[in-house]
């Protein structure tokens, strides 16, 4: 369905875009619903040209952020800035913003050219452009979008897909200066969520819009972002690469959130990590002594045969998940559950005793002691070996 | 002759596994015949025991066609500013909050259930040349009352609600998205409501048009009281059909009834159509 070929928008076009592209400073933006706090002095700084997806779960603040972006919604307090320019005293239409609905809000009585031409059409005074003109942008458009040929169709004869394209070809007409994106793929199936994600990423990279997009799927938003805003109640938790997300996330959130995790509540005592009576074998570093939670993904731990300095669990459970398998385990003696991956051909029984070891892990404070100006207490990361080679977000910041 | 139909093999669109189909569409067709169409075709079997030129000669009659002409114009008349005013009140019931707000909501719907005389009467009364409306607009020279003007005012009144109830819960539905993807596109307030939301509520509209025009076509008591009633002036046609009645002469009541009938149903057939149309090609009501 959709041509590999990438996008054959005209030179001319794709120059005077990158032209338009303009960084974006968000500065303690703080957004209220009836004194509920959608968002919470939030602050992001977006580069000309840059993919940004603003990551979380429902009700985290996302879609908010993108409205205040977009000047639908205004702040409660905090300033955006578009370029240079604060963009607090424009209203929506001087914004120049290209906005995709996640229920793509498209003309129903308009065809598929007077929905894309519409942006252009409502122009007055100098702007104003010859219906011809309007009539040959919204054609190079669709051309883009590649849907050439459906130019009399009415969006209630379109696909899903199809209607998601003509909602991006309608925002980009306008030669935005920030293309905005909200739950772009949020209402289709698998399948077509994959193409459009990657034929998404190949028009950002022809026209370079500076884009932003809200999503709550994690495989989105790490695959097609240049760089990733996790947020968690009004808050952003994280900003920062897919490898920095996910390889060093500095919030028990965050590593709950991307990715697969489990935790263990621990304590440190002498350099080591002891959960219960047992030491882990895993060196505390830095960590202060006390109770830790620590963290692991399922598929980062070493399985050993003996238990010197391991954690131990008995076989709770187990599922066949694509080439692996996937054990739950119950470790020591308030039956902890954690998850560890294991090749598909292990033989691993019911009740049977599996001793493992995290091999990349961090560890947060326990939310009960954590200092009040600080929600986490951030410890320490990685062992030496990985340390090394990788560091953490918390040592460089 | 329901059930007759439906063994005679037809094919109808889409048969459903829900059970019942013969048993609802017998009992509509023949509750139809009853209330509307054996009395209606009552009416064309009267007309044309006349014969054909003894019906054109009281079709043709110039008062007859001046009654005919003053039901429809001003019917027309007045289901287009109805459609205008009441679009408006449907908005402002719909898009704002103000005191008192459901309260005007309940006032809609008072033509509805007003005896068309009181309602008649009350017009009259404001708008003769001594009343209070009809007084200050007399030194204007602006008769309402007793002329065509206050026909139309009348048809006003009672078709008001039909356009409001009828634009009213279309417009609750209109997505905000739509209109604020409109704003990031750069229309302006005036350019959205023109381009975007009026074309939306066409459909809902159009049938609140019909509805309109229907009800003033076929309205009697409040119109007789403030028209005047005034032979090839204002003289609506179904005082004509009572006027023959009082003079015993069924026949040219009944041949006045068929031809109002038949312009009638010509013009809703139209409508319906052309709101077909709209749904096919726009896609609502999917």
């Amino acid at each position: 369905m959709i041509r590999k070929s990438g996008c054959r928008f005209s030179e001319k076009i794709m120059l005077k875009q990158r032209d338009r592209a303009m960084d974006l400073s968000i500065r303690n933006v703080r957004k209220e619903f009836d004194r509920f706090a959608a968002l919470d002095d939030v602050s992001l700084d977006i580069r000309s040209g840059e993919l940004i997806a603003l990551l979380g779960p429902s009700g985290s603040g996302k879609t908010t952020l993108l409205r205040l972006i977009a000047g639908l919604d205004h702040p409660t307090g905090g300033q955006i800035f578009f370029g240079g320019e604060d963009a607090s005293v424009k209203t929506v239409q001087e914004r120049n913003i290209g906005f995709v609905f996640q229920s793509y809000a498209l003309f129903r009585h308009m065809n598929v050219l007077d929905n894309i031409g519409f942006g252009l059409s409502v122009r007055r005074g100098a702007d104003r452009m010859a219906k011809a003109e309007i009539a040959r942008r919204a054609t190079e458009l669709l051309d883009l979008v590649q849907l050439s040929g459906l130019e009399r169709r009415y969006p209630h004869q379109l696909s899903g897909g199809q209607r998601q394209r003509v909602a991006l070809a309608r925002a980009m007409a306008i030669e935005p200066s920030v293309l905005l994106l909200d739950e772009p793929f949020g209402a289709l199936d698998a399948k077509v969520r994959r193409d459009l994600r990657s034929w998404l990423r190949e028009i950002h990279d022809a026209t370079g819009h500076t884009t932003v997009f809200v999503t709550h799927d994690q495989d989105e938003a790490l695959e097609l972002a240049d760089r990733v805003v996790v947020m968690n109640e009004g808050r952003i938790e994280q900003i920062g690469t897919a490898d920095d997300v996910y390889d060093t996330p500095n919030s028990p959130f965050v590593f709950g959130f991307i990715g697969e995790s489990s935790s263990l509540p621990i304590h440190v005592e002498a350099g080591q990590l002891w959960f219960e009576d047992r030491p882990l074998g895993l060196p505390a570093g830095d960590a202060p002594d006390g109770k830790a939670l620590l963290y692991f993904r399922p598929q980062e731990v070493k399985l050993l045969d003996g238990c010197g300095g391991c954690i131990a669990g008995t076989v709770a459970a187990g599922r066949r998940v694509a080439g692996t398998r996937r054990l739950e385990l119950e470790v020591g003696g308030h039956r902890e559950r954690v998850e560890i991956e294991v090749p598909a051909s292990h033989p691993a029984a019911a009740r049977s005793r599996i001793a493992f070891r995290p091999e990349k892990w961090r560890l947060f404070g326990t939310p009960g002691e954590a200092a009040p100006s600080e929600k986490v207490r951030r410890i320490s990361g990685w062992p030496a070996a990985v340390q090394a080679g990788e560091g953490s977000s918390a040592a460089r910041r | 002759m329901a059930t007759a139909l439906a063994h005679a093999g037809w094919r109808f669109r889409r048969p459903s596994v829900i059970p019942g189909f013969g048993l609802t569409f017998g009992f509509s067709i023949a509750y139809l015949s009853l209330i509307v169409l054996i009395p209606l075709a009552g009416v064309v079997w009267r007309s044309a025991s006349l014969g054909w030129p003894e019906f054109w000669r009281i079709a043709s009659d110039p008062r007859t066609l001046g009654a005919l002409k003053m039901s429809f114009g001003g019917a027309l008349a007045a289901a287009l500013v109805n459609i205008v005013f009441g679009t408006l009140v449907a908005w402002v019931l719909v898009r704002y909050r103000f005191p008192g707000k459901r309260i005007v909501d309940a006032m809609v719907d008072l033509p509805f259930a007003l005896p068309t005389a009181v309602a008649g009467i009350a017009l009259t009364t404001l708008y003769a040349p001594n009343g209070w409306i009809g007084g200050l607009l007399a030194p204007l020279g602006i008769k309402v009352a007793y002329t065509p003007l206050g026909i139309i005012v009348a048809m006003v009144f009672i078709g008001l609600p039909f356009v409001v109830r009828t634009v009213q819960p279309v417009m609750e539905e209109i997505d905000r998205e739509v209109e604020e993807a409109a704003a990031t596109l750069g229309a302006r307030r005036a350019q959205t409501v023109r381009r975007v939301i009026l074309p939306g509520l066409a459909p809902a509209i159009l049938t609140g048009f019909a509805l309109a025009f229907a009800r003033a076509v076929g309205e009697y008591g409040s119109v007789i009281f403030i028209a005047g009633n005034i032979p090839y002036v204002s003289e609506i046609a179904p005082l004509l059909i009572v006027i023959r009645l009082e003079e015993y002469n069924y026949a040219a009541a009944t041949a006045i009834a068929t031809v109002m009938l038949a312009i009638s149903f010509a013009m809703l057939f139209v409508i319906n159509l052309i709101q077909a149309w709209s749904r096919r090609r726009y896609g609502y009501g999917h």
